[in-house]
């Protein structure tokens, strides 16, 4: 009994610790900005920032949904790519020595310095973002992807071996269905990165898009505009890492009847 | 004519010897054990009667047809249960039927009947978590007999099983045996567990392993886990305790 009313505070103090922290924040910001502690053109209350935000709620929106397809795009594009990269390199050793490397590569690139670059050689349309958000996606992905293949545990591929089973029924039976876990925490990963990353491209070039909106505010000095981006941008991506984990818990019903 | 016969058989990893010119054979609707301190190559011998691995020399024969090398014809049990995580029982124990090429729901169709006679009735649907130790043991047994041709290889199956599972498990296995008629060998450590479930027991030791000893066990049957208190039954595990060479 006493056990129970615990353990059920507990669970109540969880689900208050985040909602209690935030508020803390927001009524912070509340009173450094209301009091006049930091100068409203620096910070502005959040007020004003909800206002911006209602008052651009349409333009916000048609912005949103091309950063969002440009994500979503480049996100498809980038699990595709490393899933057929990842299988590859399970596949066969020579291609995992060969490309590990150049993956490793690939992400110590910034970004921001290859945005510039592909606005040069693809221009100022769609193309551009998405592969840069192809190029940001693809790597957490194929990673835990290949970390799944291969730490598939070895006597459960003998059982299939023993069975007469193939190389691809063992991947199909044992590799690809364990791997389904860490596949979705690089997912989860690469589905934040999506956003920033059509963000962050947009900045560099281009007529529509959240990262376009961004530079035009920044320009006017409007920084309630600014901040109701940012915050829209952060609800966008929690909201598509919100998405991975419904996915991932369809896709995996033999985790939720385990106690 | 032997179900299935070894012939000096020799096998090594890294040019250490871990087993070396063993022979032996399995009657149909026999099971023999074989009894061994660890490390004595119990597992690498397994592998290899199951064509996991190709021996450095010797043969396989299953119904007097060369099977050196080639795995799927000997199913294979092990102490890990070994059950997939992400399938359910029914779709677990009717994997070998799948891996042969049968359709999903045929091979359901096929192994459905064996359900009940395994104890396994209303698990169908359930995930391996959900199951109890001694529950899964029994599917991976289940699992391990529809993919067999008449034999199977249970290395320890039942050694991570608490002693009274185990007790209770092993009057169950005998009872199945008898019904499914599933020629068997069977690695284990555990003395009484071979005298109580063998006709044969092979004792295997050194370094390299190699086959010491074979003793027939006469004990009358059916034998439940009562007969271990038995005069017989501890003359035979005296017998064999004298025969295992322990090296420290």
């Amino acid at each position: 009994m006493c056990l129970q009313l615990t353990r059920r505070l507990q669970s109540i103090t969880n689900k208050a610790a985040p909602v209690i922290s935030l508020a803390v924040l927001a009524a912070l910001w509340l009173f450094v900005s209301e009091g006049g502690i930091v100068p409203a053109y620096m910070l502005p209350s959040p007020v004003e920032v909800v206002k911006a935000f209602v008052n651009d709620f349409d333009i916000l929106c048609s912005h949103a949904a091309v950063t969002m397809q440009e994500a979503v795009y480049g996100l498809l594009i980038g699990t595709a790519l490393a899933f057929v990269i990842a299988v590859l390199m399970d596949r066969f050793a020579f291609l995992h020595k060969a490309l590990y490397p150049i993956l490793v590569i690939t992400q110590t690139i910034p970004t921001i310095a290859i945005a510039p670059l592909l606005v040069l050689w693809m221009g100022f349309s769609m193309a551009p973002k998405i592969t840069l958000v192809v190029l940001t996606t693809f790597f957490p992905i194929a990673i835990s992807l290949l970390d799944g293949f291969q730490s598939a545990d070895i006597d459960e591929i003998n059982l299939i071996r023993s069975m007469g089973g193939t190389r691809a029924q063992i991947f199909l039976h044992v590799k690809l269905p364990g791997a389904v876990e860490q596949f979705f925490s690089g997912l989860k990963v690469s589905a934040s990165y999506s956003i920033v990353g059509a963000v962050i491209s947009e900045w560099l070039g281009g007529f529509e898009g959240l990262g376009v909106y961004m530079t035009r505010v920044k320009k006017a000095y409007a920084f309630d505009k600014m901040f109701a981006v940012i915050i829209l941008i952060s609800v966008v991506s929690l909201l598509l890492m919100a998405l991975v984990a419904l996915l991932k818990r369809t896709a995996m019903p033999y985790k939720r009847s385990r106690q | 004519m032997a179900k299935l016969r070894a012939e000096n058989i020799t096998m090594g990893f890294d040019g250490e010897r871990v087993i070396e010119d063993i022979s032996l054979k399995l009657n149909e609707g026999e099971i023999v054990s074989l009894l061994g301190v660890s490390g004595s190559g119990k597992t690498t011998l397994f592998n290899v009667l199951s064509g996991l691995y190709s021996p450095e020399s010797g043969k396989v024969y299953l119904d007097g047809e060369d099977i050196t090398g080639k795995a799927g014809k000997i199913s294979y049990m092990l102490q890990k249960d070994l059950l997939l995580p992400h399938y359910t029982i029914i779709d677990n124990v009717s994997l070998p039927l799948v891996i042969k090429g049968e359709k999903k729901k045929t091979a359901r169709e096929k192994a459905m009947p064996y359900f009940a006679e395994f104890g396994l009735e209303g698990t169908q649907k359930k995930y391996p978590g959900e199951l109890s130790g001694g529950m899964r043991q029994r599917a991976a047994l289940l699992r391990t007999y529809l993919s067999s041709e008449g034999v199977a290889l249970l290395d320890e199956p039942f050694s991570a099983l608490d002693t009274i599972t185990k007790s209770a498990i092993h009057t169950w296995y005998l009872d199945i045996m008898k019904k499914i008629n599933l020629s068997t060998i069977f690695v284990t450590h555990d003395i009484d567990e071979a005298i109580l479930l063998s006709d044969r027991i092979y004792i295997l030791s050194g370094k390299p392993g190699r086959i010491t000893d074979e003793i027939e066990i006469t004990l009358p049957k059916p034998r439940s886990n009562k007969d271990v208190m038995t005069e017989a039954f501890i003359s035979y595990k005296r017998l064999i305790a004298e025969k295992i060479a322990f090296e420290f």
